[in-house]
């Protein structure tokens, strides 16, 4: 397909943009296949260069033959385009629909993208399992890299190389991974070299409503315990809602299974009512009225603070079962690919100074959400404006960034980065001319020859 | 004393008023004549001043022993469990009594003795000077002044002794005015903006059910337009919310008039504003009085203007809920939110913002002149003539500064605080956090503009300690004419001396000196740029505080800094000494080199991690016989000297929730 297919009008002048914190400029509108650029064509007034999948939704009025789009991105921008003529406007406003929405992960910008800066580092090579397992086996001789997913077949959603018990062999852990949703066998997320203690995480045991267990499982999370300790099983979900998984097929371990394990269940939210609770937030920013009555029960009733404290809350807690009690820990909900991975990076970065510096926060990410699989082209897909309410669409990764925002405020000097950096971060996650966060997981990123694409962090 | 008859009560618990588990400390209660004291286990002890104590509640008997819940008016809140019921009884009947007195004498500044001799006292209370303060805005002045009217406090009581009127406003005028406004109080100078020559006046409602007009007060205010050589238009601003307003529409809309009916006479060239200008105003007007109104044409030379603070009650009542709300265990967060909202502390707060902006704007926009009122014009009309001048003079945001406003537009124009901070054991009722909320408004704008105050968040704070504590004679008695009864200033000391002593305490390391004196701050009053102020109404709650302190580090970066470039200086020095004998060369290279060692340290102090601060202190002085509840902020100081562990411990208050 060729983008000016999508095209009509490749141009218009005597454009007026307005956008918020810049006055309002008269220039020429240019659509390319990949850009929406705004150019006053003088040295002192910036241009806009705005991304077609940073678009999430646009309005269109008329005013006699003045047509106005109003652009709703997904980092909440929203910019206004007053366009003379009608069939101009209208020209513009389909071809950004249809630009903004392609399905094609091989069409998107990053695939086109030549970066005008020298590459000084191979950013896809920054942050390998390797490098990760060599801090690690200094200190610990208990675990090793196990190679068992190389060709995605035995979990599709994790990486090709993992880090596991040493006792345990890939037979098992093909066992496992049968037992586990979507093939999620527990796996090492975070070593405490302070005490040796340690956090996996996986998807739900696929228990089942008649109780099905699994030997390798148990044997599985068991060797990761001391002799005599026990250690703390933190489901993401509330009692109630995992009972109901046994239903479909899932459920939790059976205290009687796993008598070395303590569960605890926590409410972490997920999918579209995180989507809802960020779509009620935005507005509530963005109403203008200045009534403080209205922004504070808005504030209140998007519940968006609600879901950051009971993040935190359980972040918390695993890092004090770590630190405090002295106990590993196992963390799952159902598919382990969101709020499992918000509560394990979470922890880490209240236990671990490293993921507190720009490289290691880097490093975080590249392991407990790339590589761990978080769907990043399904749950940022749309953001806070968008009316198409698909399930898998979700703000877990801007609640992660937002919770890290909330120890920053509390730890203003523990942080090698600033809120800037969170703010870079998501919006690279939602639009980006960098590859990192295009796919669900690494063998989607793994099969488009992605190679080529740089890191954020280039 | 008489009240006293346990003096000390041991194997008490404290328990923790946010921790989850139940914590307690155990120690020793101690009742002196001016603190109730508890010394802990860790021997770290407790002080509460008599007169902070809001309410003493003794609750029902449970088997560890008797609760005494004490609440203070700073927002401490603590839990006692006496061992047993009679000595809780005793000590609940001393509080009861020690902590509502009847008489001035009996206040803690009438015994409080800080070591000094009678000329520092003298000289402390002369650390203010207002008749300095007019004459630093520019006044007297061809168009304003200093009136002898009320020299004897004949005129009005709650007034000062010196008043500042317009020049062409005579004495019988003045007395003629005061005569219709409420309580004598007419309209007098708060602040003159000589750059814009308009001015800030304040008064009270002109009387109630007094349906004749009153030329002299129709005079006084035509004499305040007439002051203003740049605007003539002049707006009168009502602090009361319009619903409240209805009655007194009537009055006022009559000397809108006739005003204008003079006006119209002498300045008949006029131009007369545009017409939608008017439309609005009528129909603000009809809504009003319910009615319409006449005279439409020439109703153009005031502008009346309605900003909606609510009343002392409604105050009340609103800090009570939020604090009943922020005080819960265990609160979700939106439990917090929606008692925030009901409470309506906030949006009172932006109500104040919002009216000192339109006074500041009408000044510097319009450099109009601007007549402020409530109803008795102390409460509502010192937040909004003090914030607004706070907005346009940078002057009030140092330190001294801010004293002297607090001094002119709060003390010496008769806010009332013996009445409304409950100095004594009066009328409940008189109680109302009108100045807390004049603090916190201020904090609101050290938060939008971290550069333009001297003074920090802690310096707030510890003014709002003192206006209930009674250490200090500045703020008793509830006007200049009472003080002066009570010979405060031969009697107690004055605070202010003291706070300067501690400066450093209260310094804020961002400020920027440099700026004009007219730098006009213009606030945003987004509703979400409100938050609510955790280190005032949880200043006692440790757990809910954020474990490092910015202002700490940078603090503490620059005073090193300040000793780099002294040592750097001396050096310097030394090396042109050496210059000076030539066959010392080889010295001063090694002069040179010993600069190098102290460069690391700069680099570390400017690293992001690990830091140990140093702590904070050793620079502070504690005043000796002072309150020790002043010294929290170096315990805090203390707290986040401690180096940081390898973990970052969290407790989630909601409180410190931030959006």
């Amino acid at each position: 397909m060729e983008f000016a297919e999508l095209i009509k009008t490749p141009r218009v002048d005597n454009v007026v943009l307005h956008r918020p914190f810049y006055p309002a400029v008269e220039g020429t509108l240019c659509l390319t296949g990949h850009h929406l650029i705004l150019s006053s064509r003088q040295d002192n007034t910036e241009e806009l260069w705005l991304l077609h999948s940073n678009i999430d939704a646009i309005d269109k009025r008329f005013v006699g033959p003045l047509g106005t789009i109003i652009i709703k991105c997904k980092d909440f921008r929203i910019i206004q385009l007053d366009i003379p003529g009608m069939e101009e406007c209208l020209n513009i406003a389909s071809s950004i629909e249809a630009l903004s929405t392609l399905d094609s992960i091989t069409l998107m910008y990053p695939f086109f993208y030549r970066p005008m800066f020298e590459v000084i580092e191979d950013g896809w090579h920054s942050f390998l399992p390797e490098q990760e397992f060599e801090l690690y086996s200094s200190a610990t001789s208990e675990w090793r890299l196990s190679y068992v997913n190389k060709e995605f077949a035995v979990c599709p959603s994790y990486p090709p190389i993992v880090i596991v018990p040493k006792s345990i062999d890939d037979e098992a852990l093909r066992k496992v991974a049968t037992f586990r949703h979507g093939g999620r066998f527990p796996v090492l997320s975070y070593y405490h070299k302070k005490n040796g203690m340690v956090i996996m995480r996986s998807g739900q045991p696929l228990t089942g409503t008649n109780g099905r267990r699994c030997k390798e499982d148990e044997k599985l999370i068991n060797a990761t315990l001391r002799a005599g300790k026990r250690g703390y099983i933190i489901d993401t979900r509330s009692l109630n809602v995992a009972q109901q998984a046994r239903a479909k097929g899932g459920g939790f371990e059976q205290e009687a299974h796993y008598p070395q394990w303590r569960r605890i269940h926590k409410s972490i939210e997920r999918y579209h009512i995180l989507q809802e609770s960020l779509i009620k937030l935005v507005e509530a920013c963005n109403d203008q009225t200045h009534n403080m009555d209205r922004w504070l029960s808005k504030l209140e009733a998007s519940n968006w603070l609600t879901h950051i404290k009971e993040i935190l809350t359980t972040a918390c807690l695993a890092a004090q079962c770590i630190d405090r009690e002295g106990a590993s820990i196992l963390i799952h909900g159902t598919e382990g690919t969101d709020s499992t991975l918000q509560v394990t990076s979470l922890a880490q970065i209240i236990l671990e100074p490293r993921s507190r510096t720009i490289r290691g926060f880097e490093a975080l990410i590249e392991r407990e959400w790339l590589q761990a699989g978080h769907p990043f082209q399904q749950r940022c897909a749309q953001s806070a404006y968008c009316n198409s309410k698909q399930k898998w669409e979700s703000p877990v990764f801007l609640l992660f960034l937002d919770c890290v925002w909330q120890i920053l405020r509390q730890f203003p000097c523990s942080f090698e980065f600033n809120e800037n950096f969170l703010i870079m971060l998501f919006e690279h996650a939602y639009a980006s001319q960098f590859g990192t966060f295009l796919g669900n997981n690494e063998s989607e990123r793994y099969f488009p020859t992605l190679e080529q694409i740089l890191q954020v962090s280039g | 004393m008489e009240h006293i008859r346990t003096t000390k009560v041991e194997q008490v618990k404290l328990l923790d008023r946010f921790s989850t588990s139940n914590k307690s400390l155990t120690g020793t209660l101690y009742l002196t004549a001016t603190h109730l004291l508890f010394i802990d286990s860790h021997q770290k002890e407790t002080w509460i001043l008599h007169h902070h104590i809001a309410l003493v509640e003794k609750l029902a008997l449970t088997t560890s022993g008797c609760p005494l819940v004490i609440q203070c008016k700073n927002f401490r809140i603590v839990h006692f469990i006496v061992p047993r019921e009679r000595d809780c009884h005793d000590i609940y009947n001393s509080l009861l009594q020690l902590s509502k007195q009847a008489k001035y004498e009996d206040l803690y500044a009438f015994s409080y003795n800080p070591k000094q001799n009678d000329s520092e006292r003298l000289r402390g209370w002369q650390l203010i000077d207002l008749a300095e303060e007019y004459k630093r805005m520019g006044v007297p002045n061809s168009n304003w002044q200093l009136s002898d009217a009320n020299r004897e406090y004949k005129i009005c009581e709650t007034y000062p002794r010196e008043l500042y009127v317009p020049r062409i406003a005579s004495k019988p005028i003045i007395v003629g005015s005061s005569k219709f406004r409420s309580k004598g109080r007419f309209p007098v100078l708060s602040y003159y903006h000589e750059h814009k020559e308009a001015a800030i006046c304040r008064c009270s409602q002109p009387l109630s059910g007094f349906s004749a007009r009153c030329l002299e007060d129709e005079h006084l205010l035509q004499a305040i337009s007439k002051a203003n050589p740049v605007n003539r238009y002049m707006y009168v601003m009502d602090t009361r919310p319009k619903h409240r307003m209805q009655s007194w529409w009537a009055t006022q809309k009559d000397i809108g008039r006739i005003i204008v009916r003079i006006s119209s006479k002498i300045w008949n060239d006029e131009k007369i504003r545009e017409s939608d200008e008017k439309k609005r105003l009528n129909a603000m007007a009809n809504r009003a009085a319910g009615k319409g109104y006449e005279n439409e044409d020439n109703y153009s030379n005031i502008r009346f203007q309605f900003v909606g603070i609510e009343n002392i009650h409604v105050m009340r009542s609103s800090l009570q809920k939020l604090l009943e709300v922020n005080g819960t265990k265990g609160l979700s967060v939106s439990d917090f939110y929606s008692g925030l909202e009901s409470s309506g502390w906030l949006r009172h707060i932006k109500a104040v913002m919002d009216a000192a902006i339109f006074l500041a704007k009408a000044i510097t926009v319009e450099s109009a002149s601007v007549l402020v009122h409530c109803s008795d014009g102390w409460d509502r009309t010192s937040q909004v003539c003090s914030l607004g001048s706070l907005l346009l003079d940078s002057y009030y945001r140092t330190i001294k500064g801010f004293m002297v406003l607090i001094e002119k537009d709060w003390i010496s124009f008769g806010h009332k605080f013996s009445e409304r901070c409950g100095h004594l054991d009066g009328d409940p009722k008189e109680v109302s956090p009108v100045f807390t909320q004049f603090l916190e408004c201020v904090w609101h704008l050290t938060e939008q503009f971290p550069q333009a105050f001297e003074f920090n968040e802690a310096f707030l704070v510890q003014i709002h300690e003192h206006i209930h504590s009674c250490q200090f004679g500045n703020f008793l008695g509830n006007c200049q004419k009472e003080r002066e009864e009570l010979k405060l200033k031969e009697k107690t000391y004055s605070l202010w001396p003291f706070l300067l002593d501690d400066q450093k305490k209260y310094l804020n390391p961002l400020y920027t000196s440099k700026s004009p004196k007219f730098t006009v701050l213009e606030p945003n009053t987004v509703s979400f740029n409100f938050k609510f102020w955790r280190n005032m109404y949880h200043q006692f709650d440790r757990t809910l505080h954020p474990r490092q302190s910015v202002f700490n580090i940078i603090t503490n970066m620059n005073e090193q800094n300040k000793q780099l470039e002294k040592d750097i200086k001396d050096l310097e020095s030394k090396i042109k000494q050496c210059k000076n004998k030539p066959t010392d060369g080889i010295l001063t290279k090694e002069l040179i080199h010993s600069v190098h060692p102290e460069s690391p340290t700069l680099k570390t102090s400017l690293c992001f991690k690990e830091q140990t601060l140093l702590p904070v202190n050793h620079a502070l002085r504690t005043i000796e016989g002072s309150n020790p509840a002043d010294n929290r902020y170096s315990e805090y100081a203390e707290e986040f000297s401690k180096s940081e562990p390898g973990v970052v411990s969290l407790e989630y208050g909601v409180a410190r929730m931030t959006c």
